[in-house]
């Protein structure tokens, strides 16, 4: 591979202003172009990315575009169906549904986003420790997973909530420590197959560290799955964290999280549909962008898919 | 292969113990005071001569480690205590709810069989016609809605609806609870039992169903290139008989584990459905139980699981071999 010596792909770019390795530059810029090529053609995963980037404006702009804050009631507008003063009608006390809709985008980025940076740290270092070293560690980290695939995901994740309390840090660690068996068993069989090649050899004779050789070798060329997985997985932690509220562990109120919101509703469903339609709105529109851009991008990174 | 069995077998005892010795801790680390449930809530002042009873007989006074002995010797002989909420013997619920769970989980992987394999199926044969497309987007639709939020979307459809609009009686269908809990052959509903039992089992297959006819789909595309495909064509076999006898069988390994792992993962991942519907199974009961710090209950359920899921991941590994006969277990020593 061409990346040798360098962090990957971005290093190579920025290597290519003076006195570059031309060599790297050449093979690494038509593959990003390439990537990003195949996957603008791809319609859904545009839609995708659209949505995310809007997602993203909406939870940075929350104060300016939401009309009103997450807690101010409107007495005498008790789960009032939409209307011009309140796009999405008010909640069982009165509160702008759509306001409060508008600034849980932050709380379900900010739980999505760092819950998955927790898995996938925990997930890379186990898993490139696994594959890489083998032997009893590999042993041992395997049968970690083992025993934490077969603990029913709810009750660990319910436990720990009781255990640290109702709040959105609570959430992230819940998630982001349940989280990472997945990403464990892929970087493993990546590890196990990459570190047969060539390059590792030739890398080792040339008298460099493992954890070199591990995180700046090996790592870079089994990033792919790894992002296509972590970008799916953002969706489905926002997923995690809405049954979580559900089932009530999640944040507490007024915290205006998505999901606490449409278990409140749940109660009203025959008379103010509407208190559950447009969180669960959010919450699917939200998931289906990160599953689009997710499949958008294994499709591009790995064109003998298609 | 008997040696692969036996070594698998011996795997899960390891497994087992760890995972729930590892809750064990958890659920004592946990707030709130047993001994006070016990007797009758914590927000109440019990008689303190009560307390030191119900200490005495559950053994809270022991040291954490004895407890933890003791925990594994009655659960070892399959007595896994009684509710701390109720005194019923966890055993009885156990029968109770893993029957319910039982009867939800068939019938949610009998549709993610039938319409995931199938829909995957002519989305793979008739790929980027208008029907595929429509796989594409549904299929991630699904995989994308909280499955709380679809239990309660069809509840609104389909129940909720209907009764404000005086729907015909047989056009409504049953929102809450088990109903009348009549079954024929162990599974199949008898009298009314269908309207109770229908949205649950929608509800619950929904994810599982999205993801195998996305996984079949993928499977089958490889296998539609493969040569032996052309070949079985050129020796003159009508197109249904390739499809059926030389592309679906080969493309069922991975969909065989999806599906068998979802059996395992189903009784436990039910809970959001069974809370949605009132449907009373394993996974709200374990759910509660945890919330409400009802020891027994919840590490016994739990064990149930566990276990369950251990022996179904097993067999998992098992019917490789029997679908694809190059496939040997064990092979390491063995050949």
């Amino acid at each position: 591979m061409t990346a040798i010596g360098h962090a990957g792909p971005d290093t190579a770019l920025e290597a290519a202003e003076p006195g570059g390795e031309l060599t790297d530059v050449a093979a690494a810029r038509p593959l990003r172009k390439d990537v990003w090529r195949r996957f603008k053609r791809n319609r859904l995963a545009m839609v995708g990315l659209v949505l995310i980037v809007l997602l993203v404006l909406t939870a940075v702009f929350a104060s300016v575009i939401a009309p009103y804050t997450i807690t101010q009631r409107f007495s005498g507008e008790f789960r009032a169906g939409p209307s011009a003063d309140h796009w999405f009608g008010t909640d069982l006390i009165g509160r702008d549904v759509f306001s409060r809709v508008v600034y849980g985008a932050r709380v379900s980025l900010k739980i999505g986003i760092a819950a998955t940076a927790i898995a996938l740290v925990i997930g890379l270092a186990l898993g490139a420790v696994a594959g890489f070293f083998g032997g009893p560690l590999e042993s041992l980290i395997m049968r970690l997973t083992d025993i934490f695939l077969a603990i029913p995901y709810i009750v660990l994740a319910v436990a720990i909530a009781a255990l640290l309390g109702r709040s959105e840090n609570t959430v992230i660690i819940v998630l982001g420590f349940t989280g990472w068996l997945g990403i464990c068993r892929i970087v493993r069989s990546s590890f196990l197959s990459l570190k047969q090649l060539e390059y590792v050899e030739a890398a080792t004779a040339l008298g460099y560290s493992k954890w070199r050789i591990m995180f700046r070798h090996i790592l870079p060329n089994a990033l792919q799955p790894i992002i296509v997985y972590g970008t799916i997985a953002v969706g489905s932690v926002i997923l995690s964290e809405a049954a979580l509220s559900f089932l009530g562990v999640g944040p507490q109120d007024p915290t205006p999280a998505w999901g606490l919101m449409v278990s409140d509703g749940k109660s009203q469903l025959p008379v103010a549909p509407h208190l559950l339609f447009f969180p669960g709105l959010a919450i699917f529109t939200t998931v289906l962008a990160f599953v689009f851009v997710g499949d958008g991008l294994r499709d591009a990174l790995d064109p003998k898919l298609k | 292969m008997p040696s692969y069995i036996f070594r698998r077998l011996l795997l899960i005892i390891p497994t087992v113990f760890f995972a729930l010795s590892f809750l064990f801790f958890l659920f004592f680390a946990l707030p709130g005071d047993p001994v006070n449930l016990i007797a009758g809530g914590a927000d109440r002042a019990p008689n303190p001569i009560t307390l030191q009873q119900i200490e005495e007989r559950y053994g809270f006074d022991d040291p954490l480690p004895v407890q933890f002995a003791n925990y594994w010797e009655r659960t070892v002989k399959w007595d896994l205590g009684e509710s701390y909420l109720n005194r019923r013997s966890v055993n009885d619920i156990l029968g109770d709810k893993a029957v319910n769970s039982l009867r939800l989980a068939i019938w949610a992987i009998l549709i993610e069989i039938v319409v995931g394999i199938a829909v995957g199926l002519v989305s793979a044969i008739r790929r980027y016609s208008m029907a595929d497309r429509m796989t594409t987007i549904v299929t991630a639709g699904a995989s994308a809605i909280p499955v709380f939020v679809l239990g309660f979307i069809l509840q609104y459809g389909f129940a909720v609806v209907p009764n404000l609009n005086d729907w015909p009686e047989w056009a409504r269908l049953r929102t809450s609870r088990l109903g009348p809990d009549s079954w024929a052959f162990f599974f199949i509903p008898t009298g009314e039992q269908w309207r109770y039992l229908i949205l649950p089992a929608v509800t619950l297959a929904s994810v599982s169903t999205a993801l195998a006819a996305r996984m079949t789909r993928g499977s089958m595309l490889e296998v539609l290139r493969a040569d032996y495909m052309r070949t079985a064509r050129a020796k003159g076999l009508r197109e249904r008989q390739v499809v059926a006898r030389h592309g679906l069988r080969n493309a069922m390994l991975p969909v065989i584990t999806l599906i068998g792992i979802d059996f395992g993962t189903v009784i436990g991942a039910a809970v959001l459905t069974e809370t949605v519907f009132s449907w009373p199974g394993l996974g709200s009961e374990i759910a509660d139980s945890v919330v409400g710090r009802d020891l027994p209950v919840a590490l016994g359920l739990t064990l149930a699981v566990v276990v369950a899921y251990s022996f179904i991941n097993l067999l998992v590994d098992l019917s490789y071999a029997w679908f694809d006969p190059r496939i040997r277990l064990g092979s390491g020593e063995a050949a």
